[in-house]
């Protein structure tokens, strides 16, 4: 039986069907969850895709984690479900409270979308571990809110345990502190991620293919073991 | 407008005499007398408030019709084409089963007065017609104009249409794959957004705006009704700006792009069901223009409720909500056995739904408020049957001075170090400089079907992902060459736009344009106008390439002065493989440079003569298209048959122009050398058409230059690729690094506005 890995949908989701495209092309089934929908519909994982859910209006991510469908995922996430916020959902996922910080305005105060150059610094996350430690990869960014901030504690606190996942090299664009993409939490089944992985996973549309890693790596990780 | 009492259709017809505000809503006497004359009595105020809206030349294109004929009678025969001009888009046939539906239009006067959301409201209003197809919104692209960089209120203009462009598009999930920005002193107070959607949708689901059925329902469905853009329609769209008439500056709409997105996919999930007989969007005139062309359309007739409309502001009178062009609402006619079903979808997406009317065979729209009747009306009078006027045309006397002062004595650069350094002032110039501050502000990857996006010469878009089958799209125009010769400008537009897609590899096959001039009761813009759709009807017919809507933009000026004239011409090509898209940058080391067509020494309207001396004069370059078609042609069968690794078509700038895009979307050197006996600067910087810079594997020379030979076009080797060397040489002249022209290109845009 394939892994079913479900793609949220919010209203004001954007990146959904990019989403799901990239599962079926790293070879596992995608499920369509649906916000108002509280069940999870048994899937392997879960992945919350880029987008303005509920316009972004008052905070981004701030309404979507109130919605039915999250309150499954963060509990099925408490006990190890694997999941992967892009963009809008790693804004959701620090909403939640899966993930510490928060994502604020651009320091050039502008959308930016542009191919953005990676490095992967953590591979433990069932996320990232179909890349090599260090691994440079090119992949495309998209954000008017993208830049991570922390306090101090919380910054040295993800460095320490290595749980940044992903850094900014040859430029940060968006002045996020430490130059910091990505994130996981502690047990590494959670990894937000503000570039889109999904947009470069076929070399005819989007950005090349070097995201098609975060979508195969769940395969390669039963996902028994991933709720260690 | 504000009365305490309703103004009935019975009250009008007891005072015939009561004074009425026509003027200053924007209507002549003589078609108030005509409203007059077709009721049989005076209009009520919302009946006036309809005619006016109606009647404005933003909807009824009162001045342009009898000049936009000549793109019906001048069509090409074509069978691509499945709905012609006349809906709310034409739609192309796209192959298997596929259809393809695009526009453009103008939001230029609201982007002035406030430039996000008159921007962002642009994009919003150009989506939802296309939506209003059947279609899936798939991409949108967008054309603007700005006056100089460096002025301040280019400085408060530009990032903010920018901006809202990019905030509306990019929150619907829509990617922007290309567009053009372009500067001129004429823009200064009259910028120019205009903005265009392509659609997909399958054949069979082609909608249309109709009220058809007695009986039937008519639902508002979508964004409460608020009070902005009131009177934007006929007032604000229809005079130009002067000081005396800043007080309209709060009526631009704002837009809700939350709102818009959450609207497109309920209207999707209702198509896919097939829920509804008729669907229009509301956009300029919003319920005016909705009610009186649904049913014009249609059956005939409509009884609306008008109390019904849910309101954002609970004090807004019946002429208001008429004429409330607030955003992302939609109107569709169902059948009364769909409605529970068209109801659910949109209580699934929480899109507020209202039935406030019915469908009826009367041949009259009728509305009612709160049970008194204050709308009694033969719909297609306020549609379609609008005043015609055959406006004053004179040729202004100032074209002779543009022939006689042609600009034939200019200083031109001779040596290398002239060409050199001319090279780079051309390149950081505003108009050629690098855009990307501008594109990047914009998502061109969302939806996961663009395969080509801006800077590329067209945009290109997969139809879907079960497909390979694409379409190709290019908007272009030149007000320079346009001012110089209206009709050969609006020639040129179309040329430039019809390479640029042939040069990604997809056959052209339809048009769109929007028409920017200023005022149409000036006889010398009259001319203009008149001249460049005779040129642009002209060329569509020559190329084959059916013009299916558009929109025309009057009244851009400030006080006399009148904008260049732009018409914006839109090219969609459609590709049956897009895996075999052809891209703009060298990127295979050893391919050969080419040179496609032939080059003349035409500087009319050049940017070299406009940056570098400031002079805008002499004739545009020759306009030859049927060596278009076969430029076209070559190109498309270049593509097809794996012929070329890189193509390029030249334009503004010339050759050295796109060389220097080809070497840094590549980020790749070449080694040029000019054909012997040419003089260097007419080589590297004339605008002469139908040309373009492709690149040749050495395997396929043979076969390439035997096509051009059989093929008649003319050819000339000028060079090779060079990966590695990291410049762009001409031999014998000058050189310059992959880096410095990177610099001249990239930093004149980020160096003003960071």
């Amino acid at each position: 039986m394939p892994v079913r890995v479900g793609v949220v949908t919010f209203p004001g989701s954007l990146d959904d069907r990019d989403a799901a495209r990239a599962v079926r092309i790293a070879g596992a089934e995608a499920v369509g969850l649906w916000h108002a929908d509280p069940s999870l519909h048994g899937v392997d994982a879960v992945i919350l895709p880029g987008g303005f859910s509920y316009g972004d209006y008052l905070r981004c991510g701030a309404i979507a984690r109130f919605s039915p469908v999250m309150e499954s995922v963060v509990a099925a996430a408490r006990d190890g479900l694997p999941v992967l916020g892009i963009c809008n959902g790693f804004q959701v996922l620090c909403e939640s409270h899966l993930l510490p910080g928060a994502l604020i305005r651009n320091r050039v105060r502008r959308f930016v979308c542009r191919e953005q150059r990676l490095r992967i610094d953590d591979v433990t996350s069932v996320w990232t571990s179909a890349y090599r430690l260090g691994q440079e990869i090119t992949i495309p960014i998209k954000n008017g809110e993208g830049a991570f901030v922390a306090d101090a504690a919380t910054l040295d606190r993800l460095e320490g345990e290595g749980r940044v996942v992903a850094r900014y090299v040859d430029g940060n664009p968006n002045g996020s502190y430490r130059d910091i993409a990505g994130i996981r939490n502690a047990a590494g089944n959670v990894v937000g991620l503000m570039p889109h992985p999904e947009h470069a996973v076929d070399g005819l549309v989007g950005s090349g293919t070097e995201g098609l890693g975060f979508f195969s790596g769940i395969l390669a990780t039963p996902p028994a073991e991933t709720a260690a | 407008m504000t009365a305490v009492a309703v103004d009935t259709v019975a009250r009008a017809a007891a005072t015939p005499e009561q004074p009425q505000p026509y003027a200053e809503l924007g209507l002549a006497e003589i078609e108030y007398r005509r409203i007059a004359e077709i009721l049989g009595r005076r209009p009520t105020s919302a009946e006036l408030a309809i005619y006016s809206v109606m009647w404005s030349e933003h909807c009824s294109y009162k001045s342009s019709k009898i000049h936009l004929r000549q793109f019906g009678e001048k069509a090409p025969q074509t069978d691509t084409l499945l709905v012609g001009m006349g809906e709310n888009a034409g739609v192309v046939d796209a192959g298997d089963g596929w259809a393809v539906t695009f526009k453009i239009e103008s939001h230029n006067h609201p982007s002035y007065v406030e430039p996000y959301q008159g921007a962002a409201t642009g994009v919003g209003g150009i989506v939802r017609d296309i939506l209003t197809m059947g279609a899936r919104p798939v991409a949108v692209m967008d054309s603007l104009r700005f006056g100089p960089l460096g002025l301040p209120d280019t400085d408060r203009v530009l990032p903010g249409v920018v901006a809202g462009v990019g905030g509306y598009g990019n929150c619907l999930g829509l990617p922007n794959i290309g567009g053009e920005t372009a500067f001129h002193e004429s823009y200064l107070g009259n910028p120019l957004v205009n903005a265009l959607c392509v659609g997909v949708m399958r054949t069979d689901g082609i909608k249309l705006a109709r009220a058809d059925g007695p009986g039937n329902k008519v639902v508002l469905f979508g964004a409460r009704t608020g009070g902005d853009g009131i009177g934007g329609a006929s007032v604000l769209a229809s005079a130009s700006f002067d000081q005396e008439h800043q007080k309209k500056r709060p009526s631009v709409q704002v837009g809700d792009p939350f709102a818009e997105k959450v609207l497109i996919e309920c209207c999707l999930e209702i198509f896919a069901a097939d829920l509804v007989v008729g669907i229009q969007d509301l956009g300029a005139a919003g319920i005016s223009c909705a009610t009186t062309e649904l049913a014009a359309a249609g059956t005939g007739g409509m009884d609306v409720e008008l109390d019904l409309v849910p309101l954002r502001d609970p004090t807004l009178v019946p002429e208001e909500i008429l004429m409330s062009e607030s955003q992302e609402r939609m109107m569709a006619v169902v059948a009364p056995d769909r409605l529970d079903d068209f109801l659910n979808v949109c209580a699934k997406w929480d899109v507020l739904a209202t039935v406030i009317g019915t469908v009826t065979d009367s041949g009259r729209l009728r509305m009612t408020w709160h049970g008194e009747q204050i709308v009694d009306l033969p719909p297609r009078t306020a549609a379609h049957e609008g005043p015609v006027y055959d406006r004053p045309i004179e040729r202004p006397y100032d074209q002779d001075v543009f022939v006689e002062h042609d600009g034939r004595t200019l200083p031109r650069p001779r040596t290398g170090d002239e060409l050199r350094a001319t090279l780079l002032r051309l390149t950081s110039s505003p108009n050629l400089a690098s855009k990307s501050w501008v594109t990047d502000q914009y998502d061109r990857y969302v939806q996961g079907n663009t395969v080509l996006a801006a800077p590329e010469d067209a945009g290109m878009i997969r139809l879907d992902e079960s497909t390979v089958r694409g379409v190709a799209l290019s908007v272009d125009g030149n007000g320079r060459y346009t001012n110089l010769d209206p009709y050969v400008g609006a020639q040129l537009a179309l040329a430039e736009a019809y390479r640029n897609v042939a040069a990604a590899g997809a056959r052209p096959v339809a048009v769109t344009n929007c028409l920017n001039f200023g005022s149409p009761e000036d006889p010398g813009v009259m001319w203009q106008f008149a001249e460049a759709v005779r040129g642009l009807a002209d060329g569509c017919q020559i190329l084959r390439t059916p013009v299916t809507g558009g929109n025309v933009s009057f009244y851009n000026q400030t006080g006399n002065l009148p904008i260049l004239p732009t018409p914006v011409v839109g090219v969609l090509g459609v590709i049956d493989d897009v895996t075999r898209r052809t891209a703009q940058g060298f990127r295979t080391d050893g391919a050969l440079v080419y040179l496609l067509g032939e080059t003349e020494d035409e500087f009319g309207g050049s940017e070299w003569a406009y940056t570098v001396h400031g002079f805008i004069g002499g004739r545009p370059p020759t306009v030859d298209l049927a060596r278009e078609r076969l430029l076209a042609d070559v190109l498309i069968n270049c593509s097809r048959d794996g012929l070329v690794d890189s193509a390029h078509d030249l334009s503004e700038g010339g050759l050295a122009q796109a060389l220097v895009e080809c070497c840094l979307r590549g980020d790749a050197g070449a080694r040029i050398v000019l054909p012997e006996g040419a003089d260097p600067f007419v080589a590297l910087f004339s605008e002469s058409t139908a040309r373009a810079v492709v690149t040749v594997p050495r395997t396929e020379e043979v076969r390439f230059t035997d096509m051009c030979t059989a093929r008649r076009m003319p050819f000339a080797r000028i060079g090779v690729v060079d990966l590695l060397d990291g410049r762009l040489e001409v031999q014998g002249l000058f050189s310059i690094s992959l880096r410095e022209l990177r610099r001249a290109s990239a930093s004149t845009l980020p160096r003003r506005f960071g």
